[in-house]
């Protein structure tokens, strides 16, 4: 059971998200409508997952992605999933180089909610510390091929093991996905990280150096 | 944009002709005309300024002076009108429309015109030079019309004698033929010289009463001005459209699958066909979700508002069937309504390339150099893009004219097709 703090300015979909959390087993701590209150709300619960809109009041920006990153800084262990209307990966590159927090950490589409045990099990996931990022963001990443980018000389599986891997999955997992043996999930893993000159570390940072790779972002964090 | 004088060109083009014309007669009405208006005008304006002097000790007086200055205002209007008598084409009107009404700040805004101070001027110029040239040539063309008809008084006042020159009796009609004759000069002289008169008036006219460019250029103003804050009514209406959609409908959408994914998970395990429709409504509503979604983003994209011009193409970019470089190096952000046209500029350049241009690659460069932004748009597609044929691109250079910027297609047959826009960044 998690302790969730809750930040959507849409009463609606607020209601609608404590029930889903409810039934879900977890325990929604405080519902709360603007970013303000998700500060003071996190400040005085510490909760152990945080779920908050990108756009937020009064002004209606991205002031629910700045304050998750915030009160990641503040709370280093503080898992955060930031759900968003629009696959901005903006949003995501902002969200997943920002803040020094240390906990997991989630981008995903709205739309997800409706997925109801995928989206609960991300939400585990996220708790436990790990990265996930929406597969459609990571499809838009992996779209954008320029013609020298070493995406192209990946094999059609190994794209197929990237998204996966970006997605925030381990190999067992992906090898459940795409039938084949973990064996072979792990040669496409060092095949694809000899390919882009990654650093094959596992978990969270290997997520995080696939997508930095992907945005042609060349400094690592 | 003085005009010829019409009356001096009749002058000069058929000299003999102009004398049986009508331009005498018109001469003479706008002449005679004007000789009697400007003694009115005269006299209203020394009643103005009299009056304005003597009480401006009690205040009342200044008032009567501000009057008195923009006196001028009205009888410039009935001159440009009265002009129309000698000179077809019409004078501009040099005063700007006031966009409120009210006693206070008519007299405010007309005091701070140059053309009203023009045009107090003409009317001194009128009442007093036009005025008194009026009645000297009023005099001559009398004396001219009585000596014509000399023989005619000679014969109705006879028996008694008639003295054309003091001291010499004229002895009958016929011996007062030579006096009509000269009387018929002095209307030839009149016809001439009434028209070298109504010429100079005109002029005068034209000279002090005409919207100069000063006057034009501060409408011309006013005009892009008000272009300006329609674009970004526009523009704001936009926004709030765009929002409404993300607070109203999108939010209820999300809400309906959530609730659909918990009905789905409840009906999990019981063998009604109930959890396929249920599962096959969720993915109804999540489809219409992705299309309101795209709808909201073409109207207009938060990730511009949130991240500027480079995030927000990047993001179109990725999403264009054609693959696309971005190559957008700011310093820092620019004026919004900049960076909303720029981001339309791409748009509509990638949806062009990609539905008419068979385009392979689209290249996107854009810069800011010396406070200017500029933004290239190249595809390698088959070119001959036609700006009149759709209003994509039509649209897009009102956008970009609205901004002081321009817009520059290149799009021979055969390719490449390049769109170069330049908007200045000032803000």
């Amino acid at each position: 059971m998690l302790r969730v703090v809750l930040a959507e300015d849409s009463v609606l979909l607020r209601a609608g998200l404590v029930e889903l959390l409810t039934r879900g087993g977890h325990e929604v701590i405080a519902a709360v409508g603007d970013a303000e209150a998700l500060a003071c709300a996190v400040d005085d619960d510490c909760p152990d997952l945080v779920v908050t809109d990108v756009r937020m009041p009064p002004d209606y920006d991205d002031q629910g992605l700045k304050a998750a990153l915030d009160l990641r800084t503040r709370h280093p262990g503080l898992a955060v999933l930031v759900l968003s209307q629009y696959v901005a990966t903006a949003y995501a590159t902002q969200l997943l180089s920002g803040g020094t927090g240390t906990g997991g950490l989630g981008y995903l589409l709205k739309d997800r909610v409706g997925e109801v045990s995928q989206f609960l099990t991300d939400l585990r996931r996220i708790a436990a510390g790990e990265t996930v990022v929406d597969p459609e963001v990571v499809r838009v990443l992996l779209a954008r091929q320029t013609a020298d980018h070493p995406l192209r000389r990946l094999t059609p599986r190994e794209r197929e093991v990237l998204a996966l891997m970006a997605e925030g999955l381990n190999n067992q997992t992906i090898a459940h996905r795409l039938s084949v043996t973990e064996a072979a999930v792990v040669k496409h893993a060092s095949n694809i990280f000899a390919k882009l000159d990654l650093d094959p570390t596992d978990g969270n940072r290997r997520v995080l150096a696939v997508l930095a790779h992907l945005r042609n972002d060349s400094t690592p964090y | 944009m003085e005009p010829r004088i019409a009356v001096w060109d009749a002058v000069k083009s058929r000299p003999l002709r102009f004398l049986i014309s009508c331009w005498p007669w018109r001469c003479w009405a706008y002449l005679l005309s004007g000789t009697v208006l400007g003694a009115l005008t005269l006299l209203v304006l020394y009643a103005l300024i009299a009056f304005g002097v003597v009480l401006s000790v009690v205040g009342v007086g200044l008032l009567i002076l501000a009057v008195a200055a923009v006196f001028g205002i009205p009888v410039a209007a009935m001159e440009r009108r009265r002009l129309r008598l000698v000179e077809p084409t019409p004078v501009p009107d040099p005063h700007r429309t006031l966009p409120r009404t009210g006693p206070w700040y008519w007299l405010r805004s007309r005091l701070r015109e140059r053309a009203t101070w023009r045009e107090l001027g003409y009317t001194a110029v009128f009442c007093l030079v036009f005025t008194a040239t009026g009645i000297g040539f009023a005099a001559l063309l009398a004396f001219s019309c009585l000596l014509l008809a000399a023989p005619v008084i000679v014969a109705a006042v006879a028996p008694d004698t008639v003295m054309l020159i003091p001291g010499e009796p004229v002895s009958g009609p016929v011996a007062a033929l030579p006096a009509a004759a000269v009387g018929l000069l002095g209307l030839v002289v009149c016809a001439y010289a009434g028209g070298l008169l109504a010429g100079l008036q005109a002029r005068t006219a034209w000279f002090l009463l005409a919207a100069r460019d000063e006057d034009l250029s501060s409408r011309v103003m006013e005009l892009t001005r008000s272009r300006a804050r329609l674009a970004d009514a526009f523009e704001a209406e936009r926004r709030r459209i765009e929002r409404d959609l993300h607070d109203g409908a999108q939010q209820q959408l999300v809400a309906l699958t959530m609730t659909l994914g918990l009905a789905e998970m409840e009906l999990q395990g019981s063998d009604s066909g109930a959890a396929e429709l249920v599962r096959r409504a969720r993915a109804e509503a999540r489809q219409a979700l992705g299309q309101l979604r795209d709808l909201v983003r073409g109207i207009h994209p938060q990730v511009l508002t949130d991240h500027g011009l480079a995030a927000a193409v990047e993001e179109i970019a990725s999403r264009s069937p054609v693959p696309v470089t971005v190559d957008i190096d700011l310093p820092h952000r620019l004026p919004a309504p900049v960076e909303t046209m720029a981001y339309f500029a791409v748009t509509e350049a990638l949806t062009n390339a990609a539905k008419h241009g068979g385009a392979t690659h689209i290249g996107i460069v854009g810069s800011l150099k010396d406070g200017r932004l500029t933004l290239l748009i190249t595809d390698d597609g088959q070119g001959g893009a036609d700006p009149t044929a759709g209003t994509g691109l039509q649209g897009l250079a009102d956008r970009v004219a609205i901004l002081k910027g321009r817009l520059v297609l290149s799009s021979p047959v055969g390719g490449p097709t390049q769109l170069r826009v330049e908007v200045p960044c000032s803000v």
